[in-house]
């Protein structure tokens, strides 16, 4: 549909030579330079870029840290710290790290954002939506592994209470909790299975960011109205138009990773996770890091086990169902007041839920976090099927061109009548 | 429209604040923020208060307390207390370090070098146990980063704009200097002491520090108050040995990155100026192969 027919030319000899037994550079020239996008694409569309440009940060510092950490539960501690002090900007590379978990996370929250307001899961996107959130559990996945390998005390009771949610699945739950540890308790094997996995799981999320390119490219980008372009005037080529404006912002998301790394990379890290692992002491309060905090809220409101442990794993794949969940035929939130409004407060009860996962479950903050539960589920279940067979919405804009032209043309531009 | 986006807002704060509202009353006294030389983007470390923090460890703490990832040589880096190496060899020296197995398979002692790490003051758990009547005294390499204290929300988010790193070292200042005479009814266990600061108040650390303990060579006030800000000062380099080093690179790298991605702003303007401005020239853009 969208994906524009190669009209590479090739020049020399050379790549004439070439695209007649290997066609990759009309494949890049498709892809990555005539392909289609909307005129009208907000800064929101860069966070796509601004991903797969921390994924290579991740996996290029990742793989030097693994020439200098040893996954061993003596050594582990050490080994990292060790990296910290006595190898050339192993600080650097670690904080990047380290740092640089927190803030792919900060992106994909943006990205699904984007997409949830958007209405990007909606017909034909939803094979490329759900491989997004296949990208979501992978990177919780990876995510959680890498917060194991310090193996300082968070690390250690992390992946216990973590891998023991397993243990509430009936029957089996036991003797699989036993197979994830590799023992009976969180040690040794277990470590070094989580450092195996933390290796290779970054290389299957670029497989699949590899699909849900593909699936991208053959759908074309959604955006800010919603309606499919319908003419050359709706759309820019990808470079330079794209390429020049996911740059940009790639270099202002720099500028605030760059303040975190060198001003306050111990921020985003915990004070307990500085004291070896001792499996002997419990932490007086146990957190996982700050991006998994809304689903472990989730989890701890509801009082029974198993209950909890189900509506921690619907709350994360529940979005894989959006695209038949929400049943409104309009898109983007923008002609959708009412959407609009559920969203917002969608946004807010999961920033809320994040608090409440930071404290103690105590009182007040079970409440809370209840409350929070029932419209986080509410808002899959009940309103998004429901908003689309009662909400009245705004007309769409007859195509993108039209949309932006409608609104005069964008901001300090003279109006297309002086010109003329 | 603006009648919704004012009642959404509502909404969103109302679900927020049901989330931050019921603020638990903290129990204990929060630590009070000191003045660090290391404080915000430019604070290095002041290299006379680490060495001089460096005294009271070696006097004092390194009585109870192991130093296990630091090594003599770390006294001569760059960025941290800034021994000369030959002060650092003589200091080393004064240590007796075990090594061996020698040619008659025997273990030894022998005096420090620059390339030893700093020996623990107890063979292992046990004696330091054994010793101290049972309670064991954290290593010291990473505590400045291991210790922190909770100020709640909000303000654990104006600490990410003031760039607040020093809850340790204002964690570790505040037990120094909070050892007080426990208030009527408190009961401490035996062996305990009453703290201000330490959570629980119970701390297992008998004063560590008195007036005019530790001689000090440059004028410097012989206080406890000053000899907790200066051994907290050193821990932090101790915990966090890189930081003049991270905060000069993050100055050069901050700068690159606005230049740079400021010219990426103006490269951008400059690409769209057509599509967003002259709406009329459709043709000239990039050949998009685009097909209805």
């Amino acid at each position: 549909m969208m994906s524009g027919e190669s009209i590479y030319q090739p020049q020399s000899a050379f790549m004439k030579w070439l695209e007649r037994r290997l066609p990759i550079a009309s494949l890049v020239h498709s892809s990555f330079i005539a392909y289609p996008t909307p005129r009208n694409l907000n800064y929101w569309w860069t966070f796509g870029g601004i991903l797969t440009f921390m994924l290579g940060v991740q996996i290029v510092t990742g793989i030097v840290l693994s020439m200098h950490y040893v996954p061993h539960v003596d050594f582990a501690f050490n080994s990292v710290e060790g990296i910290m002090r006595d190898v050339n900007y192993g600080w650097l590379l670690r904080y990047i790290h380290a740092t640089g978990a927190s803030f792919f996370f900060v992106a994909v929250y943006m990205h699904i954002a984007r997409g949830m307001y958007y209405g990007s899961y909606k017909e034909p996107r939803e094979v490329l939506w759900i491989l997004g959130v296949i990208l979501f559990l992978l990177m919780i996945i990876t995510g959680f592994m890498g917060y194991v390998l310090p193996w300082g005390q968070m690390s250690f009771w992390a992946a216990t209470v973590i891998t023991n949610l397993f243990s509430a699945i009936p029957l089996v739950g036991s003797p699989i909790v036993t197979w994830l540890w590799g023992g009976f308790a969180v040690g040794g094997p277990t470590l070094n299975r989580f450092y195996s996995l933390h290796y290779l799981l970054p290389f299957v999320i670029v497989g699949v960011v590899g699909l849900h390119i593909w699936a991208l490219h053959m759908v074309g980008q959604n955006n800010p109205t919603g309606v499919e372009p319908k003419s050359d005037k709706d759309i820019v080529a990808f470079t330079p138009y794209a390429t020049v404006k996911d740059a940009f912002f790639v270099g202002v998301f720099c500028i605030v990773f760059a303040l975190f790394v060198f001003y306050i990379p111990n921020y985003l890290l915990s004070p307990d996770n500085f004291i070896p692992a001792n499996p002997e002491q419990t932490p007086t309060h146990i957190v996982p890091e700050w991006y998994y905090l809304p689903f472990y809220a989730i989890l701890r409101g509801i009082p029974n086990k198993l209950l909890g442990v189900t509506a921690l794993a619907t709350s994360i794949i529940v979005l894989a169902f959006m695209p038949w969940l929400d049943t409104s035929r309009v898109r983007s939130a923008s002609y959708r007041p009412l959407y609009r409004q559920f969203l917002f407060i969608f946004f807010a009860t999961v920033i809320g839920l994040g608090y409440l996962g930071s404290q103690e479950p105590t009182g007040g903050y079970v409440i809370a976090a209840r409350i929070l539960t029932v419209y986080y589920f509410a808002f899959f279940f009940v309103i998004l099927p429901l908003l689309g067979l009662f909400e009245k919405t705004r007309p769409l804009p007859n195509s993108i061109s039209e949309s932006v032209l409608q609104h005069g043309v964008p901001a300090g531009a003279p109006a297309p009548g002086v010109h003329a | 429209m603006k009648r919704y986006h004012r009642l959404a807002f509502a909404l969103a704060l109302a679900v927020v604040l049901c989330g931050a509202g019921a603020a638990v009353a903290q129990e204990a006294d929060a630590p009070p923020r000191q003045r660090w030389s290391f404080w915000g983007p430019f604070g290095l470390y002041d290299q006379a208060q680490l060495q001089r923090g460096f005294k009271i460890y070696q006097e004092v703490c390194a009585n109870c307390h192991s130093l296990n990832l630091l090594s003599f040589r770390n006294l001569a880096d760059p960025g941290g207390p800034n021994f000369t190496e030959a002060q650092a060899a003589s200091i080393a020296a004064t240590f007796q370090v075990q090594d061996g197995p020698n040619d008659q398979g025997k273990m030894f002692k022998r005096p420090g070098k620059i390339s030893d790490l700093f020996p623990p003051p107890f063979a292992n758990e046990q004696a330091a146990r054994a010793a101290l009547g049972g309670k064991l005294p954290p290593d010291m390499s990473t505590l400045a980063k291991a210790r922190s204290y909770e100020w709640g929300f909000p303000w654990f988010i104006l600490d990410a704009f003031t760039m607040y790193q020093e809850a340790g070292p204002d964690y570790i200042h505040a037990i120094l200097t909070g050892y007080t005479d426990a208030p009527a009814g408190f009961a401490i266990p035996p062996g305990g002491q009453y703290n201000k600061y330490f959570p629980g108040h119970a701390i297992g650390m008998p004063k560590p520090l008195s007036d005019g303990q530790v001689e000090y060579t440059d004028g410097t006030p012989t206080t406890v108050d000053q000899y907790a800000r200066d051994v907290s000062a050193f821990l932090m380099w101790a915990a966090e040995p890189t930081l003049d080093a991270r905060k000069r690179l993050g100055f050069q790298v901050i700068v690159f990155l606005i230049v740079f991605t400021g010219l990426l702003y103006f490269t951008k303007k400059r690409v769209w100026h057509a599509v967003l401005h002259e709406p009329e020239l459709e043709k000239p853009r990039a050949p998009t192969g685009y097909q209805v």
